[in-house]
Formats: C-alpha cells, sequence, structure tokens
C-alpha cells in the first residue's frame, strides 16, 4: 500500500457519517471509514466537522489603496482562520477593480500570498460611478477569469444602466452582484429607519430604500433573461421579493452576512461605530425572517461582507465613523450559533451555503466540490464543542473593528486545507515563510 | 449623576431635584448674591463645535456664577474646525484638567462617546448632540412650565403641552417629550407628517397634524424653530403654506386657554413659525426662559460636580 | 444611645440663651435670627418666639443655608439646597444671631460667615448653638451655648427636634474610644 500525505480521522462529514479522508498532492484520493494504510501526516478529528472549504463572495480586502486596513495576505491569513478557501475581492479598491489590470494584480497578490484562492470582482461601472459599463470583458478574459461583477459600496442606481450591465454579462456566463440601496431615499444615513433612529436622532436608512431596488432588479432580471445576485438581504420585506421571483422562476441569488443574522438595530444606543454598518443592522423581525430565509433557501448564500477600516475610521462620532465590520474570523461561529445551535440549519445545509453554493455563483470550479474521491482538497475541520472568545486585539486583519469583541462564540476552526496544503493547524494559522 | 447626556437616561427624581436645586438656585441669583462660591477650583470647558451663542453664554454665566473657571473653546478658530478628531480634543481637555466639558455638536451621540470613552475623565453635559437630546433645554422648559403653571408642586401632572414644528429635526422635541411625560404631563406633537421621526409612534406622546383642533385645550404651547434649510428639501411645499398651517400667530393665539402660556427655544423664526405679535404678548414666557436657563444650568452643574471626588474614587 | 439632653432641659436651655441674647444686645431691637437649616432654622425659630415672649414685640428671624459655601462639595454626594429667608429688614447694620443646633469642627459656621457676606454687612455676627462639642478645626467660638458636651472624635450627636423628628431630645451614640 502507498503512503499519503495526509489523512484527516475520524471526522463527521456534512451528511453526518463519520469517515476518514485521505489527501495525497492538491486532491482527496479516498474518504473510507476506517483508514489503516500509512500516512505522514495524521490529524485526529474525533468529534470535530469536517466541510468543504468556505467560499466567500463578499470580502474587502482594501488593497491596492488601503493598506493600512487590508491587504491581500493578511485578508487571506483572516480567511484562512475563518475557513475559508476562497475570497471574492470587492472591486472598491483605490484605483477601482475596474479594469484587467486592478483584477490580474489582485488575483496574482492572491496566488502569491497562497492561503487561499482570491478572485476579484470587477466593478459593473467605471469608478463605481454607476455611469459607464467597466471593460467587463477584458476582466471576464484576463488571468483572473471574473464572472461576478459588482459597483458594491455603491448601488447600480440607474434602471438603465442595471440593465445594460444585466444584458452584457450573459456574454461571460456572468452575474451582477447588486447592493440594492436606493440613493436618493438614503442621503446622510446612518441606521435603520425605524423606532431606534427616532429616539437616537440618527438619520433614518428605511427597509424599503433596499427591497425597491431588489423589487426593480428582480423584474429586469426577468425581462433581459439574466442572471442577479442580491448583496446582503438584511429585510424581512427583501426577503418575501425574492420568494417570489425565485418562485416565478427568475434567476436570482441571495446573500445574509453573518452580522445580519445576529446583531440588531438597538446595538446602535451605545454610539459606538463599532455597529455602523452598510446596509445597517435591522430588528429582531427582520433577523428572524433572514435566518428562516436562510434555512429555507430563499437565501442561497452566507457571506460576510468582511469590511476592515482603520482605529481612526471608528473611533470618533457615528455619523464621522466609516461602515463596515470585520466578518471573516468569525462568520462560521456566528453561523454556528444562529442556524446550527438553534436547530434551524444541519451543517450539510453550511456547506451549500457557505461553500457549494457560492462557489457555484462565482463560477469557481476548483472550489465548493463535495468530499469525495478526486476533489480538490479544500476543506475545513471545526471543533462545533469548543468555544473560544473574540479579542479585537487578536485578529489576523490589519484592523480590529470586529463586533464580536469579548463575545464568547462557540465553534473552533481546528484545521484548514487548501489544495492539500495546511494553512491552518491546531487554530494556528501557519507563518507565510513556513509554507 | 456624574454626566448628564439624555433625558432618557435621567430619572423622574433626578429631574425634580435638579429642578428644585434651580428654584433655590434662583432665589439666590434673584437677592442681592451674584456669585457663589461653590464651585471655586474647577475648570468647566465649553466645547462648542457647532455654533449657538445663547447656549454657550447660558452655561458660561452658570459656571460663573458658582466661580468655576470657565474655558471657551468654540469650533470657529479652534482645532475643531480644522478637522481635529474628538478624540484629540478630548484628550486635550483632559490634558488642561477639565473637571466639566459642556458639549455642543452636531454628530447624534457625541457627548455620549466622549462619557463612554476613556479619553477623559471628567463630568460631560450634553448641550445638544445633533438631532438627538438637548436636556438642559427640557430642564429649564420644564421649570419654566412648574414656576407657571403648578408653582409648589414637585411635577408637572395634569398638563397638556403642545410641541408644534419640526419635530423630526428637533432634539429640543425628543428632551422635551421624554421629560415632560416623566413629569406626568400629556404631550401632543403638532406637526405635518413629513417633519415627524418614523417611529414616533413608540413616544410617550401624541400626534396630531391639525393645529387649531389642539390649541383650544393646552396650557403650554411649545413652538419649535424651521431651520431655512427644510424648506429645499421638499418637507412642505413653502414657508407661507407652513406657517397657515403651523405658525402661531394672534388669530390662533386668541383660542388658546385661559392662562395657557407660549414658549419657544430660540432663536426665533418671527413670521415663520411665530408672529411678532405672539412672540411679545403677555402669553409669551420666551424672555423668561432664557433667565431661568442659567439657574437650571447652574443646578445641573452644581449636581455634577459636587462628590465628583466620591464617584472618581480619589475619597 | 446615651441622653445628654431631655426635652424640659433643652426647653430651659433655649430660654436661657433668649435671655443671654436680650441682655448681650441690650433688648431685641436691632437682632436679626438667622437658622442654618435644618433644626438650625428650627431652633432659630423657637428662640424668636420666647425672645417675643419676653419682650413683646416680634423679633426678625429667618434662614441661612450654606451649602454652596461648603469647602468640602468635593468630598460629598450632592445636597439638596435648603431656603435661605431673609427678613424683609435685611442685616445691614444689625446683629445676627446664627443659630445651630451643634458646634463641632466650626467649618458650617465659617460657611455661614461667608454666605452672610455676600448678603450684606452685619454690625456684629453672633453665634448661638444648642450643643457644643468641642474638636473645632476653625478659631471659632459660640456666643452662647445650651450645653457643653464633651466627646470623642468617634462618637456622634444627635439632635431630634419635635419639629420633625417627633419628639425634642438630644443624644450621642457611639464608644468613648
Amino acid at each position: 500500500m502507498n503512503s499519503i500525505d495526509v489523512v484527516i480521522k475520524g471526522a463527521k462529514l456534512p451528511n453526518g457519517t463519520v469517515s476518514d479522508i485521505c489527501i495525497q498532492g492538491e486532491h482527496v484520493v479516498d474518504v473510507v471509514k476506517d483508514y489503516s494504510g500509512p500516512a505522514t501526516h495524521v490529524v485526529e478529528a474525533t468529534g470535530c466537522v469536517v466541510l468543504p472549504g468556505l467560499v466567500d463572495l463578499h470580502t474587502h480586502l482594501r488593497e491596492p489603496g488601503r493598506e493600512d486596513a487590508e491587504t491581500v495576505l493578511s485578508g487571506s491569513q483572516a480567511g484562512a482562520k475563518g475557513g475559508f478557501t476562497a475570497l471574492s475581492a470587492m472591486a472598491n479598491t483605490s484605483p477601482v477593480a475596474d479594469t484587467a489590470g486592478v483584477v490580474e494584480q489582485v488575483y496574482r497578490l492572491g496566488q502569491e500570498a497562497g492561503y487561499l484562492d482570491v478572485f476579484p470582482i470587477g466593478a459593473v461601472t467605471q469608478g463605481l460611478r454607476g455611469e459607464a459599463l467597466s471593460e467587463i470583458g477584458a476582466m471576464a478574459d484576463s488571468v483572473a477569469r471574473v464572472r461576478v461583477f459588482s459597483d458594491d459600496g455603491h448601488c447600480v442606481s440607474d434602471p438603465l444602466v442595471m440593465r445594460r450591465a444585466l444584458e452584457y454579462i450573459k456574454k461571460f456566463d456572468g452575474v451582477v452582484a447588486q447592493h440594492a440601496q436606493d440613493p436618493r431615499m438614503t442621503v446622510d444615513s446612518q441606521m435603520n429607519e425605524g423606532i431606534v433612529s427616532a429616539r437616537l436622532g440618527l438619520k433614518g436608512w428605511p427597509a424599503v430604500a433596499e427591497e425597491a431596488i431588489i423589487a426593480r432588479d428582480v423584474l429586469l432580471t426577468d425581462h433581459v433573461n439574466s442572471r442577479l445576485h442580491i448583496c446582503h438581504l438584511t429585510t424581512a420585506g427583501g426577503v418575501e421579493i425574492i420568494r417570489w421571483a425565485k418562485a416565478r422562476g427568475i434567476d436570482v441569488t441571495a446573500e445574509v452576512t453573518p452580522h445580519h443574522l445576529l446583531l440588531t438595530d438597538d446595538l446602535a444606543g451605545s454610539y459606538d461605530p463599532v455597529y455602523k454598518v452598510n446596509p445597517p443592522l435591522r430588528t429582531e423581525h427582520d433577523v428572524h425572517a433572514l435566518r428562516e430565509a436562510l434555512a429555507d433557501g430563499t437565501i442561497d448564500i452566507v457571506a460576510t461582507d468582511h469590511a476592515p477600516h482603520p482605529l481612526e475610521a471608528k473611533e470618533c462620532e457615528w455619523q464621522e465613523a466609516a461602515f463596515g465590520m470585520l466578518g471573516l474570523e468569525t462568520a462560521l461561529s456566528i453561523v454556528q450559533k444562529t442556524m446550527i445551535d438553534s436547530g434551524m440549519m444541519s451543517w450539510e445545509q453550511v456547506a451549500e451555503r457557505m461553500s457549494l453554493t457560492p462557489a457555484r455563483i462565482g463560477r469557481y470550479a476548483d472550489q465548493g466540490q463535495q468530499l469525495a474521491k478526486g476533489a480538490f482538497a479544500n476543506l475545513v475541520v471545526i471543533n462545533p464543542t469548543k468555544s473560544w472568545r473574540v479579542d479585537r486585539d487578536l485578529v489576523l486583519s490589519n484592523s480590529s473593528n470586529t463586533p464580536y469583541h469579548g463575545h464568547e462564540l462557540p465553534g473552533v476552526v481546528e484545521h484548514t486545507f487548501f489544495k492539500g496544503k495546511q494553512t491552518v493547524i491546531n487554530g494556528e494559522v501557519i507563518s507565510k515563510g513556513a509554507k | 449623576m456624574r454626566h448628564l447626556l439624555s433625558i432618557e437616561d435621567l430619572s423622574k427624581s433626578d429631574a425634580v431635584s435638579i429642578l428644585d436645586t434651580a428654584h433655590e438656585l434662583a432665589r439666590v441669583s434673584d437677592g442681592a448674591v451674584k456669585k457663589l462660591p461653590t464651585l471655586r477650583g474647577r475648570t468647566i470647558v465649553n466645547l462648542f463645535a457647532e455654533d449657538s451663542t445663547r447656549t454657550r453664554i447660558s452655561f458660561e454665566a452658570a459656571a460663573k456664577r458658582l466661580s468655576a473657571d470657565v474655558i471657551n473653546f468654540s469650533a470657529k478658530g479652534s482645532s475643531v474646525s480644522k478637522g481635529e478628531s474628538l478624540k484629540d480634543t478630548a484628550m486635550t481637555l483632559q490634558a488642561m484638567g477639565a473637571d466639566a466639558v459642556v458639549i455642543r455638536h452636531s454628530a447624534s451621540g457625541a457627548a455620549q462617546r466622549l462619557a463612554d470613552s476613556q479619553w477623559m475623565s471628567g463630568s460631560v453635559v450634553n448641550a445638544g448632540d445633533g438631532t438627538h437630546e438637548h436636556p438642559s433645554q427640557a430642564l429649564l422648559d420644564a421649570f419654566t412650565i412648574r414656576k407657571h403653571l403648578r408653582a409648589g408642586a414637585h411635577d408637572l401632572e395634569g398638563l397638556t403641552v403642545a410641541i408644534v414644528g419640526d419635530v423630526l429635526h428637533s432634539r429640543v422635541a425628543r428632551s422635551n417629550v421624554l421629560l415632560l411625560s416623566k413629569l406626568g404631563a400629556k404631550v401632543i406633537l403638532v406637526a405635518p407628517p413629513t417633519l415627524l421621526p418614523v417611529g414616533v409612534e413608540s413616544w410617550p406622546a401624541t400626534v396630531s397634524y391639525d393645529f387649531d383642533s389642539v390649541i383650544p385645550f393646552v396650557d403650554v404651547v411649545m413652538m419649535l424653530r424651521v431651520q431655512q434649510e427644510r424648506m429645499s428639501d421638499l418637507y412642505f411645499p413653502n414657508a407661507r403654506e407652513y406657517s397657515r398651517y403651523f405658525g402661531l400667530n394672534a388669530d390662533r393665539m386668541k383660542s388658546m386657554k385661559q392662562g395657557s402660556i407660549v414658549m419657544h427655544p430660540g432663536p426665533m423664526n418671527r413670521g415663520l413659525e411665530i408672529s411678532a405679535e405672539v412672540a411679545d404678548s403677555a402669553r409669551s414666557v420666551i424672555t423668561e426662559q432664557v433667565t431661568n436657563g442659567v439657574s437650571v444650568r447652574m443646578a445641573i452643574l452644581y449636581v455634577l460636580l459636587t462628590g465628583s471626588a466620591l464617584e472618581a474614587g480619589s475619597n | 444611645m446615651s441622653i445628654a439632653l431631655s426635652a424640659p432641659d433643652i426647653k430651659r436651655a433655649l430660654t436661657r440663651i433668649s435671655h443671654e441674647i436680650l441682655e448681650r444686645n441690650q433688648g431685641s431691637s436691632s437682632i436679626v435670627l438667622l437658622g442654618i437649616p435644618t433644626r438650625g432654622a428650627h431652633l432659630a425659630a423657637r428662640i424668636a418666639t420666647i425672645i417675643t415672649e419676653i419682650e413683646g414685640v416680634a423679633v426678625p428671624c429667618g434662614t441661612l443655608d450654606i451649602t454652596l459655601f461648603r469647602d468640602d462639595l468635593r468630598l460629598r454626594a450632592p445636597k439638596a439646597i435648603m431656603p435661605t429667608t431673609i427678613p424683609p429688614s435685611g442685616i445691614e447694620d444689625k446683629d445676627v444671631i446664627l443659630v445651630d443646633d451643634v458646634l463641632f469642627s466650626g467649618r458650617t459656621i465659617r460657611a455661614a460667615l461667608d454666605a452672610l457676606g455676600e448678603i450684606g454687612r452685619p454690625r456684629t455676627v453672633q453665634l448661638a448653638a444648642l450643643v457644643d462639642r468641642g474638636h473645632r478645626e476653625l478659631p471659632i467660638k459660640a456666643d452662647f451655648v445650651g450645653k457643653n458636651l464633651p466627646t470623642s472624635k468617634s462618637q456622634s450627636v444627635r439632635v431630634l427636634l419635635s419639629e420633625i423628628d417627633g419628639r425634642d431630645e438630644v443624644g450621642i451614640e457611639g464608644e468613648v474610644l
């Protein structure tokens, strides 16, 4: 019998069966009940759950332009720590990822870092200005093979521009990931519009500003027979629209962030901008609707919207502060807390929502594969019975704007494998030089 | 009590005790005594990152009557207007040894940020933060109402107060709704639907769009200032139409109850939300609000700064 | 608690103090009584009543709150401010008799002198105290004393007056160390 590189022993697969996973080179070479042959490394994983490597469809890596907040390398390390083997780098960098040059640079930085795949997302419009289409074809045909296009941070608010984008991307099997926010209804908006904003005197951000764009765009998508992805859905009303659109057969997918599955708008009462995020935290009612929609598949995926910001962008008055919170290192724990520990979802569904489906939406062929013989060895081993305390001073991200500082969260990522290579060993990310 | 940040976190008994203290302090000021040694050696900084001459001089007069040293740190010509962060400003004030900071700021929650941060250790008094609260204004308004309509009583039980105008953007309205209802008064908000916040139904107040139907039943009409910039922002068609529905003019004043009073936090737009005849009428207590402001702010500084060494744990 | 003054003792002491005040000031024509709240104000009112009975004319009597003039405000929880009531005739050129229940460190009286100075310029200021328990921290002395009570610093003197406490009594609490 030939020796293999790694055997992961005793972990529970997403479908609940306990198996040993054999890895040779970049691939899974066998999944068997009891592997008794020789292996260079044995990873003891009894009591753990093994999932296909997580795929994030919505990450802000800030490079190029704001390397003080995050780099492709630091973001990759944070991602690996969180169990991810693929990230999708949003286009709102400086310069904007609206040309083949920028997306190829980001893609190459990801390969050089080597912790996971970094798939650049291309801007829909030049400079995210919402006026003229960016070089969608050049980005699609570049080495970065961009399939997801988004002006995230800004809404493609002009209906004609949105229509043209939806039509044009069909040539490349692309998808428009829409940041649904009517700009006129949200000028200077600070937080969800409702009882809490009325009390705090912070300018409201109505749910309808999100829902009106979602409704318009599913209709446009239907009309031009294209593919639409809705970024960070936050409202119960938005869930209803997606449910309606899917029933009608419209090719739309939707994502929810971990923070919108857990946190609510009353946290703004502290005026601590660590809770300031776009789209804003909504109400308890919305949180429950989002959890149900994620469980029943109306919402297809969880995406982090990991948004690092330097200290000074958050150590200030609420209305001066930047929008966004960290997400990569805590995403899986938040999903376990809200969806698994509440009994609403199985690990198999987590694998779908956080790996298989996002990879399918992004057309990331080597990612999101079932854990079976012949698959790329992208996987994460989680101990769901352990818990850990979030400490903003210990995060791997270059920034520290996590809203969970001090929270005790369930589920520890013990090991992450990216194409057969271990990037996290016993909860520790391997250092850059060690590879 | 260490800070005064909002009426929301002020208990009824704390509020009544500030009003009672203000009452005694007003009597002292009325008499021959103009200056008290109470806060001698203490430093109070007026940090005004937004223009407001009347509130600043009111706090300044209050602090000086209590013999505190007052430092004015106003937006114009200070580093606040040059983009210095609130954190750096706070650390500067801490280094100067400020015992209390009276802060006016255009950002809602700025006072609370200052108080909750580790940037400085003194007391924080919110002198108006964005569209959130203006607690000292509400306290002086309650003081004025009590003096006129409930002399000798602790609270405002049995009174009805109409707050009229731009409730949406008004920190004065927010603080007054909370305080007046806490003190037992019934509050009616009168405004065009565009100038009421979504979520107002959760406030301890009722809402009316019809000023004329409300006016004969209230003991107090409190008019709010309408900012000029609201005109261009689609809240109402024009100033004339606003005045017609929501302005307090001599004609409307005729239907007011016997003994009822008219208030305005100032500065007034005469001819827009209030006519000159009303502002200068016998019902108007607007200038008295200014006088009472000093006593109430003396009371606030007294309550916050006495025993401060105890709370800071240096005893 | 041991009782230092009973109700009849207090009555006798106040009567004696009233006579002494009149004797010292050659009648009541120039005097103004100012009690320091809370209990000093009630004692001043009682002395005023006794003097009125003796002399047959009303004597001006008011209250003087010293809270805002204390030198220990930073160290004490905020105290409610009590009313200050100066008789309409004022204090200018009068013989002001400050009345307090217990004379101890002298700091209250120092504050009272400051408070008085803000109001006017009396001809003389005199001090009447129901109890003098010693332990002065300032050069202050009472002109009229109900009873000298030698105490240790660890003890406390409690004055009860019927107006607010339901009965008249002065007691000493705590052990002599």
